[in-house]
């Protein structure tokens, strides 16, 4: 049966997973021009390390969180540093073998594909070997909303909150902060950032860092509502791009709408027909989508601004 | 890397012209191995292969066909990424539908004329599947890494799709899918009519695979090295240029995605027969990643790296077994993408030329940067 609540309340679930999953992907792509495949790994990373420091480690729950995503950004800063930017590997072979091995990933977009593709693989069967198979889980907190027989969880209505809060913060850093001025410059002309004394350089590190803060923040906040498997972060990967793709190159509204748009869709077509086709659907709505906007939405929007502009 | 290809014909005169016309379709800029010691080394190679059943028995050499049956899939992502410049990480599409295809048509018509069609039917599945996928890509004007990305999402979609299809109503004929558990008792590959037929298994589909294998590997390398080939390589360099130059970029691309599919198909259906078995396992993100693995590091403008490193690295990870498997086909993947972009065999084949060092292959000027408008 089709209820507006549970229609709504399916929305703002599937609005909130989707903005979640995607926005330290869309950072890191945009910015950087590099496809991190691990992606769905650092979310991974996030989730158990919450999950660690609240039940091994006895923290309460909103404290591990932030442990998770500290523990994230740590992690993100250091592969940056190891693989995406490769200035530890260089430093050693220029000491050892007097010159530099790896050509930083930035802009290599399939090779940045195939790299990180591998750390994933070695993440995922990393903490696999070292932590076994599953964790235990922590329960969800905040307990249930019932309404007229049905009832929906409370936690994951904050959730959409949280996405809200996510976007408006990713907003505000971006438009207002002066990391943000530097990180647009430097996606806009990296060359004449760096001439006007822009380190280019450590804003690619501190992107990458705040990238993957966010992916361990997603995975902090869903840590209570999955189960803790290493291959946890496959099932966010896939939101993840299609919302990218979707979205396009602005990074905060293009996730906000992709996240709209895709939200809708999967809360109806779930509604009516099951999870299987919520997902086949969202997964036919990306083909569609790059088929004939390839851009994205905000590729769209920018174009009918320039046709406007130049019309008037 | 590049030999200058008119010049590096054999200078054998007389009676030998014909083995040297015959070389020279198979020799150019666009592979390594140009040599007469290449070709020695290769007879060696596939002798040496023809001689493995003989030596470990029939377990092993069925166990090893099957690295072969995957060096397929392998070569056509090669070609289509290598060659054509068009990074697909949906090669498993193509490999799947055909293996299910075959599975399919196979269980429905178990006679040996029956089982010919469903190889030739599966093969033409994938190519099918490529030419669509393709056409609705490439005249829709996606590009770059957007190719990548449909690819990746047209993978997970059939996982979906397949792993949902367990129940009575997704029976074909005689044929369940079988959802999640896939589909057991595809029976053995067979070419023949009735009585006048051969049926695969084992060795003899381990010399199959072999044969199909050297087939396919030299008909590749005559492509890329002649003229459509080298129109193939020009696309993945520049495309706007190569369109100015009168090219149609699009049909190019699409027929290169298409025989890939085919390849990949071909792959899938001996893949099928081979383990009598097809899941949706196949459509699996980390089964989708092992031919960008395997090209990645073999080198993917060389069709021979894509042949070793496939061989190599599937029977290091068989023979390593275990958990730390994906742990070390991860870094090497890692290492050799960060280290050696070009793979190993591009090297390998640098670092030989160059302590050779007889000077007979000049260095060719390094090209002009690009002068970008």
């Amino acid at each position: 049966m089709v209820n507006g609540l549970n229609l709504l309340f399916q929305f703002l679930d599937s609005f909130a997973f989707i903005v979640l999953a995607a926005a330290g992907l869309a950072i890191i792509f945009g910015i950087m021009g590099v496809i991190n495949l691990a992606h769905g790994e650092f979310i991974m990373v996030g989730a158990y390390a919450t999950t660690l420091a609240n039940i091994r480690g006895g923290l309460p729950l909103p404290v591990a969180m932030l442990v998770g995503v500290a523990v994230t950004a740590v992690f993100g800063l250091v592969v940056e540093r190891v693989v995406i930017s490769g200035t530890v590997p260089n430093a050693l072979s220029q000491r050892f073998l007097g010159r530099k091995v790896i050509e930083p990933l930035y802009d290599r977009l399939a090779d940045s594909m195939v790299a990180t593709w591998g750390l994933s693989l070695i993440m995922v069967q990393g903490v696999r070997i070292v932590l076994g198979n599953s964790l235990d889980q922590i329960g969800t907190p905040l307990g249930n909303i019932a309404y007229s027989g049905f009832s929906y969880s409370t936690y994951r209505v904050l959730l959409s909150v949280v996405a809200l809060g996510v976007l408006a913060l990713t907003y505000y850093v971006f438009t207002r902060t002066e990391y943000g001025m530097r990180a647009r410059a430097t996606i806009q002309d990296e060359d004449t950032a760096r001439a006007l004394g822009v380190d280019t350089e450590r804003t690619y590190m501190t992107t990458f860092a705040i990238g993957s803060g966010l992916a361990g923040l997603t995975g902090a906040l869903y840590a209570p509502t999955i189960t803790m498997v290493p291959g946890l972060g496959s099932s966010f990967l896939v939101e993840a791009f299609v919302a990218v793709v979707v979205g396009g190159p602005s990074v905060v509204l293009g996730t906000t709408l992709a996240g709209g748009l895709l939200g809708a869709i999967n809360a109806a077509v779930t509604n009516l027909f099951g999870t299987f086709f919520g997902r086949i659907a969202l997964l036919v709505t990306a083909i569609v989508m790059i088929r004939f906007l390839p851009d994205g939405i905000t590729g769209f929007v920018e174009t009918v601004r320039e046709r406007r502009q130049e019309g008037a | 890397m590049a030999t200058e290809a008119s010049g590096a014909g054999p200078a054998d005169a007389g009676g030998q012209s014909t083995l040297a016309s015959l070389r020279r379709r198979f020799e150019g800029p666009n592979t390594v191995g140009n040599s007469r010691g290449f070709w020695i080394g290769f007879l060696v190679a596939v002798v040496a292969l023809a001689a493995y059943p003989l030596v470990v028995g029939s377990y092993q050499a069925s166990r090893f066909s099957l690295f072969l049956v995957y060096a397929f899939l392998g070569l056509s992502l090669s070609v289509v990424w290598g060659y054509a410049g068009v990074l697909s990480f949906g090669q498993v599409v193509f490999f799947g539908v055909a293996g299910y295809t075959f599975g399919v048509v196979s269980v429905n018509f178990a006679t040996p004329a029956g089982i010919t069609g469903a190889f030739l039917v599966g093969v033409v599945g994938g190519a099918v599947m490529a030419f669509v996928l393709g056409y609705f890509m490439f005249y829709g004007g996606v590009r770059d890494v957007y190719v990548t990305i449909i690819t990746l999402v047209s993978t997970l979609v059939l996982h979906t799709f397949m792993a949902q299809t367990a129940g009575d109503e997704w029976t074909i004929g005689e044929a369940a899918l079988g959802g999640f558990n896939g589909m057991p008792t595809i029976p053995n590959l067979a070419f023949g009519v009735g009585g006048a037929s051969i049926t695969f298994s084992s060795t003899t589909f381990y010399y199959l695979v072999l044969g199909l294998l050297v087939a396919t590997y030299l008909g590749l390398r005559a492509l890329v090295n002649s003229d459509y080939g080298r129109v193939m390589v020009a696309v993945r360099e520049d495309e706007d240029r190569t369109r100015m130059f009168g090219y149609d970029v699009e049909r190019v691309k699409l027929a290169v995605f298409t025989l890939g599919g085919a390849l990949a198909g071909l792959s899938g259906v001996l893949y099928a027969a081979w383990g009598n078995y097809m899941s949706p396992g196949v459509f699996e993100l980390t089964f989708a990643s092992l031919p960008v693995i395997w090209v990645s590091v073999g080198g993917r403008k060389t069709l021979l790296g894509a042949v070793t490193a496939t061989v190599g690295i599937e029977f290091l990870r068989n023979s390593l077994g275990g958990e730390l498997a994906f742990v070390i086909v991860g870094a090497l993947l890692l290492v050799f993408i960060l280290g050696l972009p070009g793979g190993i065999v591009p090297w390998v084949h640098e670092t030989y030329v160059e302590m050779r060092g007889d000077g007979t292959q000049p260095e060719p000027p390094e090209a002009t940067t690009e002068v970008s408008d």
